[in-house]
């Protein structure tokens, strides 16, 4: 039984195979502006990379913003996964005893308590709101002038606390230059930068419960600054995250797709 | 007075008011809140010609007032708020 | 200001103004009102609670000499010297920078005060947007705030807000208005509050072939939806005033009055200098309470 996880998401699309419970292909494209077309692109390049035809999958499901979409792109009898079941069901497939998931992707960040069967128990989301995603630290990258992936490299060389007074990407994005007028070194914007991004994820994860092992999903879950931070604001030595995190919801479709529900 | 502290997002309106005409600056509401949201001033600083302390959430909370008051504000089973308990002239209350 | 391209989108007239019917060496009080604001800083100079001389500038980035050149400018065109200023409140964002204010005030005090004056005592509902901010203020006749509610967290439907999009739209700001008017069916907002969302949005619109007008017009009107949920929160009562810098952006106000379904109140004077009007007149009051500053030995 070959089923498939599509999550449609800000920034990019995400296509996940499964066969019987072990993941088979894992592609990933951009999405830009036209959903439908990177839909059909990162299931191609799915179904090639694990030598399936589109006939052998049997179960298919469809996940993230742009999930009205996926139905549309495939022609093809799908079930829609709200993105809090998706995330649920991803933390578990990687991390059957956790019990608390947070998911931070490009334009959203969720989180849920899970009960035993991986099932969300209790959620809350940071949306509509750059602040607390990951378009957050985009913005400030191209203020710090810096790449996006060296930003969380850069936040571990600094040890000092500079709060952030901006709780928005735009008004924190004038407070950087502010700072970087002043002199202050690139490497201490960058942690109060990844501090501010992680007390906003940390909030979020506290309205649902911390209940120890704590797993994190979404692109975000990429950037050794961020971990480094949500890991010191929560107390937890380590955070739970797999490999390639931003598959979380796809991976967490497909499953739901075998399961069949 | 009404004094209305938050802000509006892409995500919600999140406004504590605090009515001045009802608050005496006691500062009960400032020992409860675990995330130490209010402060009390001496003299109103939104209205000179009032005389006596008043309440006031304090500046560098009134931006993050959502992600402060999260942890008060489980997805279920949420308790009274503690700010709004202790307040025994019920001067305070959320817009959320 | 993060992006300075050429040309400056964001810039807009600075002026000074002097009342030439009032001679300062008569008066018993002279009082001053700084209001430093994060884009824009007016110093108005009082002469027993008439309007002797303003100046408006930008802030700039020295927010603490902002208010000395502030007030240099309001009296560039007098020759009063500052020694003569009996009492002066700061206000505004970076009032904690008014080294020679004797005492603060929040702008939601001054604004209310100031457009008292400014619109009359008929002015029961203050609405207030700046470079950085949005507050809307209810008001008694003596321009003493009963309600208020402000929101300084959010770019949008700010000035920043509105400088981003002039920006990725490559329209100055002062056309802004004039320009979002030139289309010829008034389109759908754009559907993300959040600026930085908008900006996508906004740029996946002109992909697909919208012009830079009916952007500009869907953004305008996203803006006016926003402010008036502000204002519709906190309830209007009329008259109904504007202040503050987007006071001057059509595009944005007008699109906000049909919203509101009414006429906003009308006035002569420089809307951006309500703060420090407002300032003035409680540092005036003050004094008139004896309770201005021990007078210097002569």
């Amino acid at each position: 039984m070959i089923s498939a996880g599509i999550d449609c998401g800000a920034k990019t699309t995400k296509v996940v195979l499964m066969k019987d419970g072990r993941i088979m292909g894992k592609v990933k494209v951009l999405t830009g502006f036209d959903q439908k077309k990177s839909i059909l692109e990162a299931w191609d390049l799915a179904l090639q990379s694990a030598k399936v035809s589109a006939d052998e999958v049997n179960r298919t499901s469809g996940t993230g913003s742009g999930k009205n979409v996926v139905t549309f792109a495939l022609a093809r009898t799908l079930d829609l996964v709200n993105d809090i079941k998706a995330m649920a069901k991803g933390a578990s497939f990687y991390f059957p005893r956790a019990r608390t998931v947070a998911d931070v992707g490009a334009e959203e960040g969720r989180a849920a308590k899970l009960d035993d069967r991986g099932n969300a128990a209790d959620f809350a989301v940071n949306e509509k709101c750059a602040a607390g995603a990951g378009a957050f630290i985009e913005a400030m990258a191209r203020a710090l002038e810096t790449p996006l992936e060296e930003m969380g490299l850069l936040s571990l060389q600094s040890d000092k606390e500079i709060p952030m007074n901006a709780q928005c990407a735009i008004f924190a994005e004038s407070e950087v230059v502010g700072l970087i007028h002043r002199m202050t070194e690139k490497k201490d914007i960058s942690k109060a930068i990844h501090d501010a991004m992680a007390s906003r994820i940390v909030s979020m994860i506290r309205r649902i419960g911390v209940n120890e092992e704590v797993v994190l999903l979404g692109g975000v879950a990429r950037n050794p600054g961020f971990i480094e931070a949500v890991q010191r604001q929560l107390g937890i030595p380590n955070l739970l995250i797999p490999e390639e995190p931003e598959f979380g919801m796809a991976v967490g479709a497909a499953v739901v797709a075998a399961e069949g529900s | 007075m009404l004094a209305n502290y938050g802000y509006q997002d892409g995500s919600g309106e999140y406004f504590i008011t605090i009515d001045t005409e009802k608050c005496d600056g006691c500062g009960e509401c400032v020992k409860l809140c675990p995330a130490g949201v209010f402060e009390v001033k001496e003299e109103d600083p939104h209205d000179p010609m009032r005389e006596g302390p008043v309440a006031v959430v304090a500046q560098d909370k009134r931006r993050k007032l959502k992600y402060e008051c999260n942890p008060c504000k489980p997805s279920t089973n949420a308790p009274a708020l503690p700010c709004v308990k202790a307040c025994k002239a019920g001067a305070i209350s959320h817009s959320w | 200001m993060s992006e300075q391209k050429s040309p400056e989108f964001w810039r807009w007239t600075e002026s000074n103004w002097v009342n030439p019917q009032i001679d300062w060496k008569k008066a018993k009080y002279i009082t001053v009102g700084v209001d430093v604001g994060s884009v824009s800083t007016q110093a108005v100079v009082m002469a027993d609670g008439e309007i002797f001389a303003y100046g408006n500038r930008r802030t700039g980035s020295d927010s603490p000499n902002s208010a000395r050149k502030g007030l240099s400018f309001a009296l560039e065109k007098t020759d009063m010297p500052e020694t003569r200023i009996d009492y002066s409140i700061g206000t505004g964002y970076g009032r904690v920078n008014v080294p020679m204010a004797d005492r603060t005030l929040t702008e939601i005090a001054c604004h209310a005060r100031g457009a008292n004056f400014i619109y009359g005592p008929q002015v029961r509902t203050v609405l207030d947007v700046g470079g950085q901010d949005m507050k809307a203020i209810q008001c008694d006749d003596k321009g003493r705030v009963t309600n208020f509610l402000m929101n300084d967290k959010c770019a949008a439907g700010t000035g920043r807000g509105m400088e981003v999009f002039a920006d990725l739209l490559g329209v100055p700001i002062v056309e802004v208005g004039e320009r979002s008017y030139k289309v010829t069916q008034e389109p759908p907002a754009v559907s993300n509050t959040c600026v930085v969302y908008a900006k996508s949005e906004a740029t996946g619109l002109l992909r697909k072939g919208w012009t830079t007008e009916e952007v500009l017009a869907a953004y305008c009107r996203a803006m006016a939806e926003r402010i008036y949920s502000l204002v519709e929160r906190l309830g209007v009562t009329p008259e109904f005033a504007i202040t503050g810098g987007m006071a001057k952006n059509r595009g944005v106000i007008g699109r906000l009055m049909s919203l509101m379904g009414l006429e906003p109140a009308k006035t002569t004077w420089d809307t951006q200098i309500a703060g420090g009007v407002g300032a003035a007149l409680f540092a005036h009051a003050l004094c008139q309470k004896g309770k201005g500053r021990e007078k210097k030995p002569a």
